[in-house]
């Protein structure tokens, strides 16, 4: 049976962690490829990275983190954060990322989802979608697609973009709720459940991730394939073990950590 | 060293890695001389079985490994090179290399999984392998090891070839072959210390078949 999978998400700014991670010791870590390693040797399932560098300079630093993520660990990772070409995307990969993020970009030029999807298989492919309720006839899901980390409201239908996505060629949707985002108060369930029954991918939810029990709402509740997780592990406030020794309790299929 | 073969399908640099972390010589090679040279042969691959076939015909290295496993040199196929080890592939409904009986299938999304949800596809995550038979490449594996998957078709080989199964509102064959030319579904390179201990186990396989130079 698949497992579900806990996937640890790292934001990296000019080639360090924006906020450290603490690790048992209680050592608070800033160096992403240290704590991509950390993660990997506690059980993590993958790892999502996410370059919030504005400069092309910092963006060099970065490739050369995800090349030495990729020395560093033996499972899958993505990584996200302003690719907008298909030649930005080969060279993540190329760095040593099994996937890319496709989040703004692909609002903006939907046809970037099947140039990647034919260059690299859907596999590698991901989308990134922010989305928050609203009311109106605008959109009719009651979700809308919000662009540039939150900032900009689209007009555009959350629900009707994944799977327009998904035609398109998307392997996996990250679906992250803008108003859930940053709480600690459990994740947005009814977006998660809505678009996670209407597309065949599967469905990563993000954020507000805050005790295990909304670990298991997302995962059995709300059907998605997988957790982002953040704040709740970087903090230690759980351990990945714990986590997953919840989920296991509760009837979840997980990877059991050694 | 083992030869890791670059048909352009993507992850043949995932591999070599995991191989260096293990210090396993390898060359990610597509030059048949080199290939005829190693001591054992990793055949990955990522993307879609028509293109793969294309480059393989044009290139002949379709008749190269052919003519390496009639050899009995020891080989290793991952994920589409796994597939392609069959004889036909639902995939772009495409003629395979036709080295082991059977054929590629596609996941139909009708499918229910456990929970009686519609399966996702692609099947992308972590699954356990359950072997059905000993083979030296499983050693030191335990019964709840899992291991990293990520495709929307999946191989049907002729039964007697089934090594091992996993479960994805299907039982499938994703372990197949026999010792010394051996075919997963799952990535080894992805798969965490039980993906390495296999790697492992296959070098070990080659250096006792007496092929080094």
């Amino acid at each position: 049976m698949l497992s579900k999978r806990i996937i640890p998400c790292l934001d990296v700014r000019d080639g360090l962690l924006t906020k450290g991670v603490k690790f048992q010791e209680n050592l608070d870590l800033g160096d992403p490829v240290e704590a991509a390693r950390r993660y990997y040797l506690e059980g993590a399932d993958e790892i999502v990275f996410y370059d919030i560098t504005a400069s092309a300079e910092g963006r060099g630093i970065f490739l050369k983190v995800v090349e030495k993520v990729a020395e560093a660990i033996f499972i899958p990772f993505s990584v996200g954060g302003g690719l907008s070409t298909v030649a930005q995307m080969r060279e993540v990969l190329l760095a040593g990322a099994e996937k890319v993020s496709l989040n703004s970009a692909a609002v903006k030029n939907p046809a970037l989802i099947s140039e990647a999807a034919a260059a690299f298989g859907s596999q590698a492919v991901v989308l990134g979608l922010d989305a928050r309720q609203v009311t109106g006839p605008g959109c009719p899901s009651g979700y809308e697609v919000v662009i540039n980390g939150g900032r900009t409201p689209t007009g555009l239908d959350a629900l009707a973009w994944a799977q327009k996505a998904e035609t398109l060629g998307i392997g996996e949707i990250c679906l992250n709720s803008i108003d859930a985002d940053g709480t600690q108060d459990g994740y947005e369930l009814t977006v998660t459940g809505l678009i996670s029954r209407a597309v065949s991918v599967p469905v990563i939810a993000s954020g507000g991730a805050g005790s295990p029990e909304h670990l298991y709402d997302a995962l059995s509740l709300a059907g998605a394939s997988a957790v982002l997780v953040a704040s709740i592990v970087h903090y230690r406030t759980y351990s990945l073990k714990e986590l997953k020794g919840y989920l296991k309790s509760r009837g979840c299929p997980v990877r059991p950590v050694v | 060293m083992i030869a890791i073969i670059d048909y352009r399908a993507g992850n043949q640099t995932s591999v070599r890695r995991a191989l260096d972390c293990l210090k396993i010589p390898s060359l990610v090679t597509g030059d048949p001389q080199v290939l005829r040279e190693a001591e054992g042969i990793i055949f990955p691959g990522v993307g879609a079985a028509g293109q793969a076939m294309e480059h393989l015909n044009k290139t002949g290295l379709a008749n190269e490994i052919r003519a390496l496993i009639q050899d009995k040199r020891p080989f290793l196929g991952i994920c589409l090179g796994c597939q392609i080890m069959l004889d036909f592939s639902q995939e772009n409904a495409v003629a395979t290399l036709g080295i082991l009986p059977g054929q590629t299938k596609r996941f139909e999304p009708d499918i229910l999984d456990c929970e009686k949800r519609p399966i996702r596809i692609p099947h992308m995550g972590w699954n356990e392998v359950k072997t059905i038979k000993p083979t030296v490449l499983w050693e030191g594996i335990g019964a709840k090891d899992q291991f990293y998957f990520v495709h929307s078709y999946y191989p049907e080989p002729q039964p007697r070839l089934t090594i091992g199964l996993t479960e994805h509102g299907l039982e499938f064959t994703s372990f197949f072959g026999y010792d010394g030319l051996w075919a997963v579904q799952f990535h080894p390179e992805k798969s965490g210390p039980p993906g390495l201990r296999i790697l492992q186990n296959f070098y070990d396989y080659c250096r006792g078949r007496g092929y080094a130079q």
